[in-house]
Formats: C-alpha cells, sequence, structure tokens
C-alpha cells in the first residue's frame, strides 16, 4: 500500500519553506550527515521526472521527423505507436491521431515542428478540458475519501493532504478505513501525529463502515472543516471489495448529507495501461471526482494521466513528485505539458 | 478484453484464405496486430520490436500447417516465442542450498508489494518444512516494521525485533547473527521500498547485500506497471544482481506485460506470482499462463483453480448427484449463481474462457446482467422452502405473493419460471446424450452456455 521513506531532504526542506509539517516531525529525517544541496525548484523537479518520457516521447518524435520534408499517413501511423509506449493509452492514442490526421489533411502540418506543436496543443487542450483545482470551502465538514488499488499512496497522499490542509488553517480529521493491511491505522495515525490532526481509528479486522461512521459522527461533534476518509485498497476487479466500497460511500452519504464531496481515486505514475480499466471501474463503483497522480519523481511516466483525463473526464487534483510534503502540489495543465514537451 | 488477438487475427486473414505459404506481405497487417496487443499489454516497446523481429523471421515462408488457419499459426509462433522467451521449461524454483541460515532479500519499488510478499514466502517455505524468520528492515515507512510484525503474528511465525530509529544495515547484520544462533534455517530481508534513481538508498541495498550474502535477491515487481518496468529492473539488477522476479497484483486485470519485458531486459526468471492479498495467495509461476493471458487466449487454467477454490466441493458433489437423479430445483438454482458471483464478474469469467470474447459479442444484449442476476435471487428468496423444491406448485396467487415479496413484478417472476424449467429441460437432455453430446447441446442453445 503507501509506502514512502524520509529522505534527509524533509527536515531541511522544512526548515528552508517553513511550509508542512509541524517541529516534531522536522527532526525525524536527518539520517545522514552531508551538505545541504540547494533543492531544486518543483518545476524543475517536475521536468526531471517527466525527463524519460521526454526522452522517450519527444526523442522518439523528433527521431521520426528528422529529415521528413513532409508528414504524410505513414508518419502518423509510427506517431501512434510511439503514444501508447509512452503509457497515452491506446483509445486515446487513436483520438489524437485522427485529429492530426484532420489537420494534416487541412494542410497545418507541413513539417516536424508543426507536428509537434499541434500535438502539444491537443494534449493540452485534452487536459485543460477537465482540469479543476480541488475546492473545500463548499461544505463543513468537506469529506474527501481516498480510494484505489492496493500500493499506489493512497495513505501517504493523505498524510500530505492533511499537513496541507492543517498548515492553512483548517481544523482535519483522518479516519482510519483501512481495517484490512496490517498496520495500516498506525501508518495513518503516525502521518496523523506529524500534521497535528486526530485520527479515528477501530482495531484491526474491524468493519471499515463502522469506522467511517464514528468518524463522521466525530467531525460533525468536533467541527471540522475537513474529514479524510482513508480505504483500503483493493483491486478494482473484486466485487466484494467494491461492494464494501460503495457502503463506505453509502454510511458517508447517511451521516453527512451530500458527502463524500470529493471521491479522490489515487493512481500510480508507473502503471501502465491498466490505469484506464483502474479509472473505469472505479468511476463505475464510485463515482471519482478527482484524480492524484502518485510517484511522478521516477522516469518514464506520466502519459496516463492523458489517457484519463481525456477519456474519462475526471481532473487531475494532485500530482506528487517526491516523498516530502511539499511535494504534493495541485496540477497544473500547462506547467504539466510544458515539462513533458520542453 | 474481448477483442483478443486471436479475433483480431482471424479477421485479418480471412482476407487470405487459401494461401498456402506467408509471405512478407501478408503478414504485416497481422504483425501489427500483434505489436499492438503486445504494447496494450504494457510490454516495453524495445523488447515488442525485438520479439514481433525474431516472429517475422520465423512466419516468413514457413508452410502453413494443413490443420491450422493462418492466424492460429501466427498465434501458435508467437506464443511458442513467447513462452520461449519467458523462460518456459527452465527451473524458476527458489535456490537455498547453502549452509544456514540461508538469506532472501526482498526490494522493489515503493507500493510494489516485499512486505506481503516477504509473509508470503514466508509462509510458503515454513509450508515447505523450513524455519524461516522474517527481517523487517523498512525505517522509512511509518508503520512499515509494525505490518511485518503483525503478518507475523498471523503466521505464527517469529519476526526480528527491529526498531525504526535503527540503521537497517546494522538490523540485518544483528538478525543474521540471531537467525544464527537461534537455529532458523532461512531468512528473509523486508527492505524500504525505493526508487532505483535514489543513489543513497541504493547503496544501502548494496551495504546490505554485502552484510548478508544472500542466496537470493528477489525484486518485486507490480504486474501493473506500464513501459517504466524496464528501467526499473534494469536499475536494481545492475546495483544488485537479482537472482529472481515476483510478480504481484497479478489478481487484477492487468495482463502483466511488465513480466515480460523484465524477462527480457535482466535475463532473470519470474518465480512466483503474488494473486491476493491473502497470505495463501502466492504461487509458483508458469510461463505458459502468462502468455496465454497477455494474448488473451484464455486463462482455463486459472478459471479452473478459481473456481476449484471458490466452489464449495461438498455443494458440487451435492449437485451432480442431483443432476444424475435429475432433481435439480431453484435452489441449486440459487446456489449456482452465488457460487458463480464469487467469482468475480461475469464479463471477467467470460473473458478467460478462450473462444468466449466473440461468442459474448454476438450475445451482446442477452446475457444476464449482474443486475439481473441480483434479482433472480431476490426471486427465490421470496419463496417458501416447497416451492424452490417444486416449481410446479408455484399457482398465480403464489407468483402474486413472490413478485410483491422481492419488489419485482409477476411478469418477472414468470419468466424465471419459464427460463428455469428450460434449463431442466437442457439439463435433461445433457444426461441422456452424456458428455460427448454436451458440446453438441450447447451449440443448439442459441442462447449461449447460460440457461437463464
Amino acid at each position: 500500500m503507501t509506502e514512502e521513506k524520509k529522505g534527509f531532504f524533509r527536515g531541511l526542506m522544512n526548515k528552508i519553506t517553513g511550509a508542512g509539517e509541524p517541529p516534531s516531525a522536522a527532526q525525524v529525517g536527518e539520517a545522514d550527515g552531508g551538505e545541504a544541496p540547494a533543492r531544486p525548484g518543483f518545476f524543475e523537479r517536475l521536468k526531471r521526472g517527466l525527463a524519460k518520457t521526454h526522452e522517450g516521447l519527444i526523442g522518439r518524435i523528433d527521431t521520426l521527423v528528422l529529415g521528413k520534408k513532409q508528414i504524410d499517413a505513414d508518419t502518423l501511423e509510427e506517431l501512434e505507436e510511439i503514444l501508447i509506449t509512452a503509457d497515452i493509452g491506446v483509445a486515446t492514442a487513436v483520438e489524437l491521431i485522427r485529429t492530426l490526421e484532420q489537420r494534416l489533411k487541412r494542410d497545418e502540418l507541413r513539417d516536424g515542428e508543426a507536428l509537434k506543436s499541434a500535438l502539444k496543443e491537443e494534449i493540452l487542450v485534452r487536459l485543460s478540458r477537465h482540469a479543476a483545482s480541488l475546492d473545500t470551502v463548499g461544505a463543513s465538514p468537506f469529506v474527501i475519501m481516498v480510494i484505489g488499488v492496493n500500493g499506489v499512496g493512497k495513505t501517504t497522499t493523505i498524510g500530505k493532504l492533511a499537513s496541507k490542509f492543517a498548515a492553512s488553517g483548517k481544523k482535519v480529521l483522518l479516519a482510519a478505513g483501512d481495517t484490512f493491511r496490517a498496520a495500516a491505522a498506525e501508518q495513518l495515525e503516525i502521518w496523523g501525529k506529524r500534521a497535528g490532526v486526530d485520527v479515528i481509528r477501530h482495531q484491526e479486522g474491524a468493519d471499515p463502515s463502522a469506522v467511517v461512521f464514528d468518524a463522521c459522527k466525530a467531525s460533525l461533534a468536533r467541527n471540522c472543516d475537513i474529514l479524510i476518509v482513508d480505504t483500503a485498497g483493493r483491486m478494482h476487479t473484486k466485487v466484494n471489495l467494491m461492494e464494501e466500497m460503495k457502503k463506505i460511500r453509502r454510511i458517508v452519504g447517511r451521516e453527512i448529507p451530500g458527502a463524500p464531496h470529493e471521491t479522490l481515486l489515487v493512481l500510480d505514475a508507473a502503471t501502465g495501461q491498466n490505469a484506464v480499466s483502474q479509472a473505469k471501474l472505479f468511476k463505475e463503483a464510485a463515482d471519482v471526482t478527482g484524480i492524484a497522480l502518485t510517484k511522478l519523481d521516477g522516469t518514464a511516466k506520466g502519459g496516463i494521466v492523458v489517457a484519463i483525463s481525456n477519456e474519462f473526464k475526471i481532473p487531475v487534483r494532485y500530482i506528487g513528485v517526491g516523498e516530502g510534503v511539499d511535494d504534493l502540489r495541485e496540477f497544473d495543465p500547462d506547467q504539466f505539458v510544458e515539462a513533458l514537451f520542453q | 478484453m474481448f477483442d483478443s488477438l486471436s479475433d483480431k487475427l482471424d479477421l485479418i486473414f480471412k482476407k487470405l484464405r487459401g494461401q498456402g505459404v506467408m509471405t512478407e506481405e501478408n503478414i504485416k497487417e497481422a504483425l501489427r496486430e500483434v505489436r499492438l496487443v503486445l504494447l496494450e499489454a504494457d510490454v516495453n516497446f524495445k523488447v515488442v520490436k525485438d520479439f514481433v523481429e525474431r516472429v517475422r523471421v520465423r512466419a516468413i515462408g514457413s508452410q502453413v500447417l494443413q490443420s491450422l488457419t493462418p492466424g492460429q499459426q501466427v498465434i501458435k509462433i508467437v506464443h511458442d516465442e513467447m513462452v520461449a522467451l519467458m523462460g518456459g521449461g527452465e527451473d524458476n524454483s527458489l535456490d537455498l542450498s547453502a549452509k544456514p541460515p540461508v538469506s532472501i532479500m526482498m526490494v522493489g519499488l515503493q507500493g510494489s508489494g516485499k512486505t506481503t510478499t516477504c509473509g508470503k514466502l514466508a509462509r510458503y517455505l515454513k509450508k515447505e518444512r523450513r524455519r524461516p524468520i522474517l527481517v523487517p528492515a523498512d525505517v522509512y515507512r511509518p508503520a512499515a516494521i509494525e505490518q511485518l510484525k503483525t503478518l507475523g503474528r498471523q503466521l505464527s511465525l517469529e519476526v526480528f525485533d527491529s526498531k525504526a530509529d535503527q540503521d537497517p544495515v546494522d538490523i540485518c547484520r544483528e538478525a543474521l547473527k540471531y537467525a544464527e544462533l537461534s537455529g532458523f534455517d532461512t531468512v528473509i530481508f523486508d527492505t524500504a521500498g525505493r526508487l532505483q534513481i535514489d543513489e543513497y538508498l541504493m547503496n544501502e541495498l548494496v551495504r546490505i547485500k554485502e552484510e548478508v550474502q544472500p542466496r537470493e535477491i528477489l525484486f518485486v515487481a507490480d504486474a501493473m506497471t506500464g513501459q517504466e518496468a524496464v528501467n526499473v529492473a534494469t536499475g536494481f539488477n545492475e546495483r544488485l544482481e537479482v537472482t529472481g522476479v515476483v510478480l504481484t497484483k497479478l489478481d487484477g486485470d492487468a495482463k502483466g506485460g511488465a513480466a515480460l519485458s523484465i524477462k527480457a531486459v535482466t535475463g532473470k526468471p519470474v518465480k512466483f506470482v503474488g494473486l491476493g492479498e491473502k497470505m495463501d495467495a502466492l504461487e509458483v509461476f508458469h510461463a505458459d499462463r502468462l502468455v496465454s493471458r497477455i494474448l488473451g487466449m484464455g486463462d482455463v487454467l486459472t478459471l479452473i483453480e478459481k473456481a476449484q477454490s471458490t466452489f464449495d466441493a461438498d455443494e458440487a458433489t451435492r449437485l451432480q448427484q442431483k443432476l444424475k437423479k435429475s432433481q435439480f430445483d431453484l435452489e441449486d438454482f440459487k446456489n449456482q449463481l452465488q457460487q458463480l458471483k464469487k467469482m468475480g464478474s461475469l464479463e471477467s469469467i467470460m473473458g478467460m474462457i478462450p473462444g468466449m470474447g466473440k461468442m459474448m459479442k454476438q450475445m451482446q444484449g442477452n446475457q444476464p446482467s449482474e443486475k439481473e442476476l441480483k434479482r433472480i435471487e431476490a426471486i427465490i428468496d421470496s419463496m417458501t422452502r416447497k416451492e424452490r423444491a417444486d416449481s410446479s406448485v408455484i399457482n398465480g396467487s403464489r407468483r402474486l405473493r413472490i413478485a410483491k415479496g422481492s419488489g419485482t413484478s409477476v411478469q418477472e417472476v414468470n419468466q424465471l419460471l419459464k427460463r428455469f424449467t428450460e434449463a431442466q429441460r437442457v439439463i435433461k437432455q445433457l444426461q441422456k446424450l452424456g458428455p460427448k453430446g454436451l458440446m453438441k447441446g450447447m451449440g443448439g442453445m442459441g442462447k449461449g452456455i447460460f440457461p437463464f
């Protein structure tokens, strides 16, 4: 499930930025001495994270159009394959190529550069069409339910979100709805301590709906602004687990009318074509309203975001490019595409 | 999922009926399909390129066997090549032949399932009559040590008492010493998840490796990984010389093409696959099964195993007896439905049966949906025991009561009864025909395999 490690940067970074966690958390990170290199900016890190995608995607497109005087149907066919291999997803790749074909017919794509900028444009259009950041003002308590398959980083994302909201002065409550995996609640508790927010938990093996019920009651009684519900990782193909999740949703909705106000699907950026299937089935079962894309700090990643936001019309809310609290950022399509194509 | 490679190739080769030899020209399109299927299954594009080239070389000029259509022939070549690539027939068992205590190290990205796999592996080794001890060396993720300790408690296995403020290398050194003194013969080290580009943490792994001299270093990979799998596997292999791969989360609908990429670039065999969250969901890897899964050829073996694991054996014998005596009643009908539901969605089951992909398409609209199944259950639940045992007693007023009780209409009750009577009739016929007539009988049913 959610895994994270505390790079020694964490403490350091908090000191520099002054944001994020309370001081109690700042000291845990210093595992190793050493000089403190200047932390690269967020855009730099995003760019670096996407560098391999960039090399793979743009590098190959460059090779493809190199020396070509004219863009023809064959070029586009090869481009389609390149897009698929960038984890962009088959359906979206096909659709992108169809659009480019039309533009080709209108004689808009005269050379490689034109093709590249047209592709960039089309990807940006698809990403920004459904872009919207998460607005927690509408309700109180604003309930965020976090779901996803095993090991994508749900609990870690919740920890970061909690710190974020707490730092901006909101009263946050966490519900440890993962009662299945060993020590999942302990993990959330540690995050809660770091962020200085309360965690509602039961024993391992308890009914997650019961935990959530208690958490709803508590959030009302304590006048919380935001309630974040953690859930156990579940394979989207397991019917009984998906039913369990629906039940949690029903309980939340019954106790707090209109809740969950946000159902956040967490996706691992390293996931390939299966992310499409995950998004589809989770959307069917739980009406996903937003996506958090984690682990973007690896290498060849991120293409799948285009597929998801295009095919399912779900806005990407957050992306995670590192382990620090500060590395969970709101998604900005312009920035993302810029990093992808630069 | 239902657009299996065989369906697609059949379509392409329809045009080519009657051609005896495969040429460059006529398999070009087929190879494009093969390429797309592999890419869709998350096989790395470089691996795909090499692979398709190999298939092309073998396919061109090969005589089409009399018993096969060209499409089948290409699939056969693809299948064989892929099994060969995955190391089918190679020995992929754990190598633990060393002076005890033997060390096993688990490495991988965050969230790939290392800790869970550690627990499963320890359970597997215990069954193999070894004495394993688990060593949590993940001091970074909150509660990771606690997680392994909890798993140890569940499995009644000893877990080394690591603390989160210790250095992982120290933990491993001490644990190995402890294991030697306490008579454990296998030590499983659970390391923290890390990115292959994280210099500091990769160095830590190298230090652990030098310290414990593991006989096996298992790289734990998520079956859902995309193109990235190659970079990750190469990164870990270069620094650590892994000895094998564990492919986790294969219980979802991911094709697991990542395994193909990993094997192709590292040459390291896949030793185990993880098929669920429970501690017994670890299996020895079979190359041919994964290949069938990637090619969408249906995975009958897995289906059978799945069926065996969910179907209650006693229930099955009871049903068989009943079928023989033609006493199949509504109660059995419902039990069947429930067991079917336990195995997952209808669609996913159908996908595992070869050829069903095509059939499903033809049947679209005819197949019972999950919702319908639920209704059928509700209707049967609203019947009395007597009615379930003998559906002929259900008269008009009973029908009305059942409809009211189940929140459906009399029409729906009628429909169910009609379908059930049909099913009974078909079963009776099949009994007469014997196993050989089974297929013929199914063909004649028109509506598909399900009598309801």
